[in-house]
């Protein structure tokens, strides 16, 4: 297994595709450089983030699940990111009582204008989760699995 | 029509689907004349040996209810399932887990250090722990492992049908048992003895619009008996499970636990519970939301209370 410090976290990012989504595109081609650790994913609204949608990134080997949506009062669909507003405290008090470290699961607001603030949280993100270490929850689940006496 | 030969066994469980089936009451005198029963610890005097003795495939139809905790639930469930033609994950906990699932927030030394140490009326100073194996003069006696994990049944061996419900109605069982003695039973790996929808369809209260100020727990409030237990306050699983059982509890006004499991294409019944439960919350900002969230005090186990093991994460981290 990789050391912590050369360990590449994997960071799968839900990004509004009214908002989020452009303030990425704008800091592509405003060449913000920004670590390439995020892979990200476009959904039409933050409010079209299902838990599961976190939880399945967790339990295939992400390290760590960045969601963006569009500033509370500006949402394309009016209310889809108080939707994401209401669910992310809920979904960060049942991954605390899973074992997993809140600063994993992260919700930001991004408009289409943010590419600096974008290109700064995935920095910061992917610096956090590294020193984090890697999450690999299907190999703890698998020995966890495979203990006996 | 020779007789249907039955087998029905108990892993980690509570005995609840064993009663379940004798509530069949007198139709349980129908099952004794369709078929003969080869193994029911609960209620014959069949041993293991007798189990092991038979040829594979001799069991036409065997109800194993219970989750697999422990070598010995891993070991019958491997067991029957080859002396089994059909194999039926009887109640929730053999179908995601159940009550029993939530020890997956611990593992065996968290579980015996409360159980053997910690629980405030155990004087065990000695520290004694159970042994898988001990000699005494008269030979050795063995418990079995105690695993870290718990597990399905559809997580150990093949299963061909799932029964859910804790435990599945009764009604329910009398329809399965009909069916398979009627040889009409759907494609293997289905759900049998449930409702399409989710529980919500099979309510009769009257819903309207749901926007929550505050949840409360069940004993905080006596439910209006018309009324969306939701729209009270109350953290009703109906939206995010499977219907089947008639809305029993909602009808004894308490609020679903969700014991059905998920619906049909979902995964993870929990992650839509919290979902659905995060969605009506009345607030518009953060204070707000966090106000109304701090008032849900187990999130696990409110909204996996059936189905830890089958979610996707399974298991609390160790």
């Amino acid at each position: 297994m990789s050391g912590k410090n050369s360990f590449e976290p994997r960071i799968i990012g839900f990004l509004c595709r009214w908002c989020s989504y452009q303030g990425a595109d704008l800091a592509g081609t405003s060449r913000r450089h920004y670590p390439s650790n995020m892979v990200p994913v476009r959904v039409m609204c933050s409010g079209r983030v299902d838990p599961t949608f976190v939880l399945k990134a967790i339990a295939d080997g992400a390290d760590g699940v960045l969601i963006c949506g569009c500033h509370p009062g500006d949402c394309h669909y009016q209310s889809g990111n108080f939707n994401a507003m209401r669910r992310y405290p809920l979904l960060m008090k049942a991954l605390e009582q899973f074992g997993i470290e809140k600063e994993r699961v992260r919700l930001e607001w991004i408009s289409a204008s943010e590419s600096e603030k974008f290109a700064l949280v995935v920095k910061e993100m992917t610096e956090t989760v590294r020193r984090l270490g890697p999450l690999e929850w299907n190999r703890r689940v698998f020995q966890a699995g495979r203990r006996k006496t | 029509m020779a007789k249907l030969k039955l087998a029905l066994y108990w892993a980690a469980t509570c005995g609840g689907c064993e009663v379940a089936v004798l509530d069949l009451n007198e139709k349980i005198l129908d099952v004794a004349a369709a078929a003969d029963i080869y193994l029911w610890p609960v209620a014959m005097d069949y041993k293991y040996k007798d189990a092991e003795a038979w040829p594979d495939k001799f069991i036409d139809v065997c109800l194993f209810n219970g989750a697999i905790r422990n070598s010995e639930g891993e070991h019958l469930a491997t067991l029957l399932r080859a002396k089994s033609k059909v194999m039926v994950a009887f109640g929730s906990c053999a179908c995601f887990g159940g009550i029993p699932g939530l020890a997956n927030v611990a593992d065996r030394e968290g579980v015996f250090a409360r159980v053997y140490g910690e629980t405030p009326s155990t004087d065990n100073r000695d520290g004694t722990r159970p042994q898988t194996s001990f000699a005494v003069p008269e030979g050795e006696l063995t418990l079995p492992h105690f695993y870290d994990t718990v597990k399905t049944l559809g997580q150990t061996v093949p299963v061909d049908y799932f029964l859910p419900g804790c435990p599945p109605a009764t009604k329910q069982i009398w329809a399965v048992v009909q069916a398979i003695v009627a040889g009409q039973l759907p494609p293997p790996g289905s759900f049998v003895g449930v409702a399409e929808k989710s529980v919500c369809e099979e309510c009769p209260r009257v819903k309207e619009e749901k926007k929550v100020t505050a949840f409360l727990r069940p004993h905080q409030v006596i439910p209006q008996p018309e009324k969306c237990l939701l729209e009270q306050g109350l953290v009703c699983c109906g939206p995010a499970t499977r219907g089947g059982c008639g809305a029993q509890c909602i009808n004894a006004n308490m609020p679903c636990r969700g014991c059905y499991g998920p619906t049909e294409r979902v995964t993870d019944q929990g992650a839509k519970m919290l979902s659905a439960i995060a969605s009506i919350i009345d607030a518009s900002d953060e204070a707000g939301v966090k106000k109304v969230v701090d008032q849900i005090v187990d999130p696990l186990g409110t909204f996996y209370r059936f189905g830890l093991p089958n979610s996707l994460l399974t298991r609390v981290r160790v």
